[in-house]
């Protein structure tokens, strides 16, 4: 909210500086945002006296003065009426701007040089008087800045008032926070009306349909009103404000809405059907047209203030432009009322209407400051328009408003809770200085009625924050709380998730985080099947872009992005993971299912563009190796990599399920050509994604250790000769698979492809290794368990010995 | 016989410094005492030799022998060390070339950040506890004590999935599933994703927090000051000036701001701290007692504090760095130099 300064000292003293008084209110909980310098628009217009007018040779009507700043005089042309030799005068210099942006110039008029102008008024936008210039008191110091001579300058702070503190949201309601703060003393406005003869209830009346919305509606007559600017004071302050000024009566509406707090409304009584007010809800689909000229559907439920036959104004929110104020309105109905926070928020937020009136109302106004708004505004239509005020008031009032009473406060309690120690007297002085009333019940109990602005104040802990407040939080003992009971640190999750970050930046991967949310046209881009799971995506109601508009249901999408984005940059090699979680649908009502995963990728040259290396791509291998590695650091076992082209995005022969035990934790794979095509991506890459919860499960923590054995082992080397489709694996696990306790391994050492074996063949190497851990084996010992396993391979695989 | 010896002496060692290959060294010695060599054969003359001379012959001839061969030798192992003094010299390389990379990866700043304040709490006994990313409407909001058409909710612009369900704005709703589960006392830490419809250079619309909650017997608003203080000087430095400034959050009352002083320009006023001087860094107050009641917990037997922090906005001004929009770009360019 804007507060003036100036406006500011019409209800209380303030000694501070701009800066400082921002401070106090900021470690008062009204946070200052920002100080602007605010005043009329113009600049360089400096106070002058006139030596001397003569008629200028070549007008009638122009005069030609010469007029001093002190230090110098200047020869002026000025055809105002009023031009006097010996008036004190606002004089533009040459280089002046004035309202409207005008720059001031050295000018010929009719052939006579003039160094500047002389202002009216309204040339200056401090008044409305334009029927000549601005005569100045003559005691005015000459040559002075006009708007330090006229105290025309004014600071405007931004403060940042807290959902709680609605009593803030009016200039008075700042007066009294810097009253209290800074021990001056609050001046309210003086309300004095005076009315006529004329009872308000011959006039007009109010019923109200919907007392739970709208507990109380006062209402006042004003007749022969005359509808015209607002006097310059009030402009001004309106406008320090942020609100812009349009005629008198609106203007005071405003006024009144930013002195006190409490919204107005001015109808234009003409226009009420059968002169009356009902406070009803709409009905449902009911058309309504308010004052920015929108015609607005409305639900049944928001409450409306209607005259005898239809809808007159969408209550506490906006007026209707059937009865809006015009230039030839003659009687006001002004409303002052207290409708029902929630009701007012509900519509307000449904119908997309944020005024100033709808957030004062949802934030909960002064229930027993209807009246006294009521009264302010009448005494400055009476004022400034000319008005005669009806007799009486009318305020319905048939719900009582409750306000908080006899609020409990232990001062014991105020001390433990804040960990301080002050005497109750102390405390009590804080809220007698928040205008709360405070009585004791007894030796430990005061009893606090807070003020009935302050609806934010209903319990204890409510009194222990005010006295907190201005207490000062930094004036409140630094303690540590006692040492913790209980051990604390990393869950199994953090766990789990800090070594996989710890194994893969130590194998060169880099970490990313992307956005949980996706587009939902990635699952085309992936090539998803319409059925497939991956598109049973989490929807946002109300996303930012359509391109952030439904929750990720892989990682892969997302590092393929990232990809791109690097490859546009000129970085085409990379290794990046990423762990977070992928989100699926479930019933409506329902959660989603979340689910923990890491995924990675690498693309590009394996080896970093150096001297030292050639390019050689990155392939599957680099990945698997890399999965092989995590899994050895995380004592999984056994894991297994099954061919598995279900994918639509992996390349069907280069991607695999893996699987720890029976189970399958994640997938491996090169990325399909035709996603790469689709995503713009020039380089192979190559994925991997696993689902941390399983993980988890099979993360054992707990290393099997083996006795390192002190006898040489012996190794046998041999290549098998197996059609080109066999898995390696299936190779190896036969030879395992005989449980041979003096084979302490089996590893595929050479993969071989030419043109020079069979067709359809390709040829594998395995280094077999034998130890016993008891003794040097003989070779006769090794040569009998080697025979005996490789011979069960060639008859259970069928593959045939290379050179045999 | 004996000068036979001495001349041969003396004629050996003056072909030896001719002899610079292995080679020529080598037969050098096969020459002199080989087993035809010419010692060998005077040696074997010394039958010729008087009685009286021959002890003298004798000595002498192993006298020659062994000095000879251990020149010879000598001359061997200087030719070895100097052919490998030569080996070495080729193999001279140039060091100043760049070194075979180690491909070193890198940790996001958000998680380097995430982690080191983790780790502080750590310290102090709080306990990482992890909660849903999407929420229902109850847990982000309603136990928190900001019901529905409440102004509290603006403070929070919402990505709404259904109705009740919500991408949760703040990462609170997983002390409200920690308390329902757990008595007092408890101290956690809840890291993680959060999500508000926001974006410029300030706002991101899925941003990090960790919220630290603790609850106990006596716990009071300076053990909030004391162990905000403790983390801030932790993360910054213990020469951090901070302050705590009343403020308001719904599931919190009394609430604070804590700000630090700007770590830009010092407090003297800047862009980064809008000229006040002053950072705000974290959000905090004493758990309010609506909070407690719906968890079950009494809340005149146990008091608590509960604060928040934006891990990006520790990151940008620990490392500088002036658009929250880049922690997700994931430029290599950026992440290379975490």
């Amino acid at each position: 909210m804007k507060v003036s300064l100036k406006w500011l000292r019409d209800y209380v003293d303030i000694d501070l500086e701009p800066s400082a008084l921002a401070d106090c209110l900021t470690m008062a909980g009204l946070e200052v945002d920002a100080v602007e310098v605010a005043g009329p628009a113009f600049d360089q217009v400096v106070v002058a006296r006139i030596i001397s007018v003569r008629p200028h040779p070549q007008s009638e009507k122009l005069f030609l003065c010469e007029v001093t700043t002190g230090t110098e005089s200047l020869p002026i042309v000025c055809g105002a009426p009023n031009t006097r030799s010996g008036d004190t005068v606002a004089l533009a210099r040459v280089g002046a701007t004035i309202p409207g942006g005008f720059v001031i110039k050295s000018s010929r008029i009719r052939g006579e040089v003039s160094e500047g102008m002389l202002c009216s008024e309204e040339e200056l936008g401090i008044g409305e008087d334009n029927t000549g210039i601005m005569i100045l008191p003559p005691d005015l110091t000459i040559g002075m800045d006009l708007k330090d001579a006229l105290g025309l300058r004014d600071t405007v702070l931004d403060i940042g008032i807290t959902p709680n503190r609605a009593d803030c949201l009016s200039i008075v309601g700042i007066a009294r926070e810097v009253a209290a703060i800074t021990g001056k003393t609050l001046r309210y406005p003086e309300i004095d009306v005076t009315e006529n003869n004329e009872e308000i209830a011959g006039i007009t009346s109010v019923s109200i349909m919907d007392p739970d919305l709208c507990p109380r509606y006062t209402a006042r007559i004003i007749k022969n009103i005359t509808v015209k600017p607002s006097p310059s004071w009030m402009r001004e302050r309106l406008e320090a404000v942020g609100l812009r000024a349009i005629n008198n009566i609106v203007d005071i509406t405003n006024f009144v809405m930013m002195e006190l707090g409490q919204p107005l409304h001015a109808f234009d009584y003409c226009f009420l059907e059968e002169g009356r007010i009902v406070v009803r809800r709409s009905r449902e689909g009911e058309h309504f047209v308010s004052l920015d000229e929108k015609d607005r559907v409305l639900r049944s439920d928001t409450l409306m203030i209607c005259d005898g036959v239809k809808p007159v104004a969408i209550a506490g929110i906006m007026g209707g432009l059937n009865s809006e104020v015009k230039d030839d309105t003659s009687t006001i109905l002004l409303e002052s009322a207290y409708f029902h926070p929630p009701s007012i928020r509900r519509s307000s937020r449904w119908l997309g209407m944020g005024t100033d009136a709808a957030f004062r109302f949802e934030r909960g106004i002064d229930p027993e400051g209807v009246v006294r708004a009521l009264n302010r505004a009448a005494q400055l239509m009476a004022a400034l328009g000319d008005g005669a005020v009806c007799r009486g008031f009318i305020d319905q009032y048939p719900r009582q408003i409750k306000t908080a009473k006899d609020i409990p406060l232990r001062p014991k309690r105020v001390n433990e809770f804040l960990g301080i120690d002050i005497q109750a007297a102390e405390m009590v002085r804080i809220l007698e200085k928040l205008e709360m009333t405070v009585s004791q019940s007894d030796d430990a109990h005061y009893l606090v009625t807070p003020p009935t602005f302050r609806v934010d104040i209903t319990r204890e802990i409510d009194l222990i924050e005010e006295i907190a407040r201005v207490y000062g939080f930094n004036n409140i003992p630094v303690t540590m709380p006692g040492a913790a009971g209980m051990p604390a640190g990393e869950n199994p999750e953090q766990i789990l998730d800090s070594a996989l970050r710890f194994a893969l930046t130590g194998m060169g991967y880099t970490e990313v985080i992307t956005y949980s949310f996706i587009n939902p046209l990635s699952a085309d881009q992936l090539g998803l099947k319409d059925d497939d799971p991956l598109r049973d995506f989490v929807i946002i109601s109300n996303p930012l872009t359509e391109e952030q508009s439904v929750l990720r249901t892989n990682l892969v999408y997302n590092l393929l992005d990232v990809t791109n984005r690097n490859a546009r940059v000129g970085c085409a090699d990379l290794k990046i993971f990423e762990i977070g979680r992928i989100f699926f649908r479930r019933q409506e009502g329902e959660l989603p299912e979340e689910r923990a995963c890491v995924g990675g990728l690498i693309t590009g040259n394996r080896y970093d563009g150096s001297w030292h290396n050639k390019g050689v791509s990155a392939d599957f291998y680099d990945l698997k190796g890399c999965l092989d590695a995590l899994f050895a650091d995380q004592k999984i076992q056994p894991v297994r990599f099954v061919a598995d082209s279900s994918r639509p995005f992996l390349h069907p022969g280069r991607s695999s399920r893996i699987l720890v035990g029976q189970e399958t934790v994640g997938f491996v794979g090169e990325i399909h050509p035709d996603v790469l095509e689709r995503m713009d991506l020039k380089n192979r890459a190559i994925v991997f994604q696993l689902d941390l919860e399983t993980l988890r499960l099979y993360t054992k923590g707990k290393i099997d250790f083996r006795e390192v054995s002190k006898f040489p082992a012996s190794s046998r080397d041999m290549a098998f000769l197996v059609p080109v489709a066999m898995e390696g694996e299936t190779l190896c696990r036969t030879g395992y698979e005989q449980h041979e306790v003096l084979l302490e391994n089996v590893a595929i050492f050479d993969v071989y492809t030419s043109e020079n074996l069979p067709e359809g063949m390709k040829s594998l190497g395995l280094r077999f290794e034998y130890r016993s851990t008891k003794r040097t084996l003989t070779e006769e010992e090794i040569n009998v368990a080697h025979n005996r396993i490789v011979k069960t391979m060639v008859e259970a695989t069928g593959a045939k010995i290379r050179g045999e | 016989m004996l000068n036979t010896l001495d001349e041969l002496e003396k004629k050996a060692m003056l072909e030896l410094p001719g002899a610079t290959s292995e080679d020529a060294l080598n037969e050098l010695r096969t020459m002199y005492l080989g087993r035809k060599g010419v010692l060998t054969q005077m040696l074997r003359q010394i039958s010729t030799v008087t009685a009286e001379e021959r002890p003298l012959f004798g000595k002498r001839s192993n006298e020659i022998k062994e000095s000879l061969s251990h020149a010879i030798y000598e001359a061997l192992e200087r030719l070895k060390s100097s052919r490998k003094d030569d080996v070495l010299l080729k193999e001279t390389i140039d060091v100043t070339l760049p070194g075979r990379t180690v491909g070193r990866g890198h940790l996001h700043p958000v998680t380097r950040v995430s982690q080191e304040i983790c780790r502080i709490f750590a310290r102090m006994g709080f306990n990482v506890v992890e909660g849903p990313e999407v929420e229902t409407d109850y847990y982000n909001f309603e136990a928190l004590n900001i019901p529905k058409d409440h102004p509290a909710r603006d403070m929070q612009d919402t990505f709404y999935v259904e109705e009740n369900i919500v991408l949760r704005t703040h990462t609170s709703p997983v002390q409200i599933r920690t308390m329902e589960k757990m008595k007092p006392p408890v101290r956690i830490l809840s890291p993680g994703r959060v999500y508000r419809p926001d974006s410029d250079v300030s706002h991101t619309p899925m941003f990090h927090q960790i919220e630290g909650l603790m609850v106990d017997r006596g716990v009071t608003f300076g053990d909030l000051k004391g162990t905000l203080t403790y983390f801030l000087k932790q993360i910054f430095g213990a020469d951090i000036f901070l302050r705590f400034r009343p403020s308001f959050f719904p599931f919190t009352e009394p609430s604070a701001e804590v700000d630090i002083q700007c770590v830009m320009c010092g407090g003297k006023g800047c862009r980064v701290c809008g000229q006040s001087g002053w950072l705000e860094i974290l959000g905090s107050g004493m758990v309010d007692p609506a909070v407690f009641e719906n968890v079950g917990y009494d809340p005149e037997e146990v008091t608590g504090f509960a604060f928040g922090l934006g891990v990006e906005r520790i990151a940008m001004l620990k490392y500088g760095i002036s658009d929250i929009r880049l922690f997700f770009e994931n430029d290599w360019r950026f992440l290379e130099q975490f």
